[in-house]
């Protein structure tokens, strides 16, 4: 007899027949493939538009639905240009700082009310963000990621020692949202508009520009498109979430200071793409949906929080490093199955 | 044939070299285009065919010299301005969006500022439907247009797509004079033939083309006109058959002349 030969298998992944169904106009054929494509999509959005409404009796763990939205949009931004673009950027705080001392600044100093401030911080935050990122736009890789790092850190030392913007201790008695429910339902439908709003673009043509450059550079250049004009409109376009979350979350804390510069606020949306998935626009905001509430419930473990924190975060990218929205969509839209080689 | 060629210059590149520290990889080349022309570039490996054409598109910014453009001097420009008026080029290293389905590919350039003003491939200024003008260019390229090889991520395709793909991006744009370095290499011989007379068509609409080649044979069908270059250097230009017979061309593909 000879030796025992080693079967060796790899798993085959063929898309499930519901899946390329729904794909053409047959969708439209029964309610079972119509129901395959907005289930998903349809328990999404009830979540989040129930997520107030179950959470009322809990005021506290509200604040936490909150907090997650602010994560959430904070790690779009960050998942749309790293995995869309292709700028590593280890500076959403930047992002969210710029955008909350705009409105604190359009509140504070001009008496508009959050409904208005919020908005135009928006648009002014992230032009302003993006006029004071445009010179580093022609760096790539760890070079653009570094010097992303480096401006929120600089804006706090910044304010400190030349004490403008209120100095250390920022701006108080900013206006709050007139109720509990505008307050809510207003970060939701935020977040909701960034979401929708950007991954329609990213398959747009013009999205497909901006991916483009990630993809391969030197052909858009060939293709007659600047590419740092390119890359100047997405940086707009990912600031523009950074900004809002900023603006709307001193409002509802009414203060900011330099800790809305603070690094956590540039690490954790980073942590929330990696756990949801990157590349998907809705992991990150899955992501956010996990940590926040973790961190939360983590706090009976005292200061082995960060501890426990940092084994699941490693957990996941190790075992898991695609992400809950990338593994989740492929067992939805695939099966998988052994076959020998 | 000739009907469309005329003696006015469209690309003039005068006195251009390119130096990499010591290395010459181009030196004081001269060479001028005329409208309709199809003008090849030959030499050995490294004779510096690709760094003359990354130094006239603007890829890389040449030592000495200039280029000019339909009488408008060239050098120094972005590369983006230069592909926007009309002057546009293949990769010998295929540069494809991998993660975009193949027609997906075609509808970035399809949305340059060039093809806004212009319009793809056979006219009218382009704002709506780049999917459909996608597909008719690759299917004019000769992408079975009911098979699903235009809808294939451009990354599955094999090399022969992918060299049409580069040559689609140019159409795109609408050019008026591309440069293709080594569309044939790495191609069969079917493959070639084929090609061949999608080349001879372009130029018989009056697309202007330079190519870089390898393969000789079938170079010398289509091209009116070759330089050859070797270390960097002009040897000699002319007709193809005059170029190929000159001893120094010889010298430099075959080494020297008694190994013959």
């Amino acid at each position: 007899m000879g030796a025992p030969v080693m079967e060796q298998k790899r798993k085959e992944r063929i898309d499930r027949g519901i899946k390329v169904r729904s794909e053409t106009l047959y969708a439209l054929s029964s309610w079972e493939e119509i129901g395959y494509l907005i289930t998903p999509r349809v328990l999404f959005i009830a979540a989040f538009l129930l997520m107030p409404i179950l959470l009322s009796p809990w005021p506290y763990w509200s604040r936490v639905g909150l907090s997650m939205c602010i994560l959430a949009l904070l790690a779009i931004s960050f998942d749309f240009l790293a995995n869309y673009v292709g700028l590593v950027c280890l500076g959403g705080a930047f992002f969210y700082g710029v955008g909350g001392y705009t409105s604190a600044l359009l509140n504070t100093q001009l008496g508009l009310p959050p409904m208005l401030a919020i908005p135009i911080a928006t648009l002014i935050g992230a032009f302003l963000c993006t006029a004071m990122l445009a010179p580093c736009l022609p760096l790539r890789g760890i070079y653009f990621a570094i010097v992303t790092l480096m401006y929120p850190l600089l804006m706090t030392r910044l304010i400190e020692a030349m004490d403008i913007l209120g100095g250390t201790e920022g701006f108080r008695g900013i206006e709050g949202f007139s109720s509990p429910w505008t307050e809510q339902y207003g970060l939701i439908f935020g977040l909701f508009f960034f979401l929708f709003g950007l991954r329609r673009l990213v398959n747009e043509d013009q999205g497909l520009v901006i991916r483009a450059v990630k993809d391969n550079d030197q052909s858009v250049r060939a293709s007659g498109i600047s590419v740092t004009w390119t890359k100047t409109k997405a940086v707009f376009l990912a600031s523009l979430p950074g900004c809002f979350a900023g603006a709307y979350y001193i409002h509802m804390y009414s203060n900011v200071g330099i800790s809305a510069f603070a690094l956590d606020l540039s690490i954790m949306p980073i942590a929330a793409t990696v756990i949801g998935g990157g590349g998907t626009l809705i992991g990150p905001v899955i992501g956010a949906a996990l940590l926040v509430p973790l961190s939360e419930a983590l706090r009976d473990f005292g200061s082995l929080r960060i501890v426990v924190y940092a084994l699941v975060l490693t957990g996941f990218v190790v075992f898991r490093s695609e992400g809950i929205m990338n593994v989740v969509s492929r067992k939805y839209q695939q099966f998988e199955r052994w076959v020998k080689v | 044939m000739s009907t469309h060629r005329t003696h006015e210059p469209i690309l003039e590149v005068r006195g251009l070299s390119k130096h990499f520290g010591g290395v010459k990889a181009v030196d004081n080349v001269s060479l001028t285009v005329n409208q309709g022309d199809v003008v090849g570039i030959i030499g050995p490996n490294g004779s510096g065919k690709t760094t003359l054409i990354n130094c006239i598109t603007g890829f890389l910014k040449p030592t000495h010299g200039e280029v000019a453009f339909r009488g408008k001097k060239i050098t120094g420009m972005k590369p983006h301005k230069i592909a926007d008026m009309g002057i546009n080029r293949t990769f010998q290293i295929m540069r494809p969006y991998f993660s975009l389905p193949a027609y997906k590919n075609l509808v970035i350039p399809l949305s340059s500022p060039r093809a806004k003003r212009i319009g793809g491939w056979r006219g009218g200024g382009l704002h709506g439907d780049r999917d459909t003008v996608a597909v008719d260019i690759l299917e004019e390229l000769g992408f079975e247009r009911d098979s699903r090889v235009p809808y294939k991520l451009a990354g599955t395709l094999p090399t022969g797509y992918l060299k049409r793909l580069e040559l689609g991006r140019c159409l795109a744009l609408r050019p008026e004079l591309i440069i293709c370095d080594e569309v044939f290499s790495g191609l069969s011989a079917s493959e070639i033939s084929s090609l061949v007379p999608l080349i001879e068509k372009l130029n018989a609409q009056g697309i202007t083309i330079i190519m870089i080649e390898h393969r000789l044979a079938e170079l010398f069908r289509v091209a009116n006109r070759v330089m050859a270059l070797s270390s960097g250097e002009k040897i000699t230009e002319g007709a193809p058959d005059e170029v190929i017979n000159h001893p120094k061309v010889r010298e430099a593909y075959l080494g020297v002349e008694e190994a013959l």
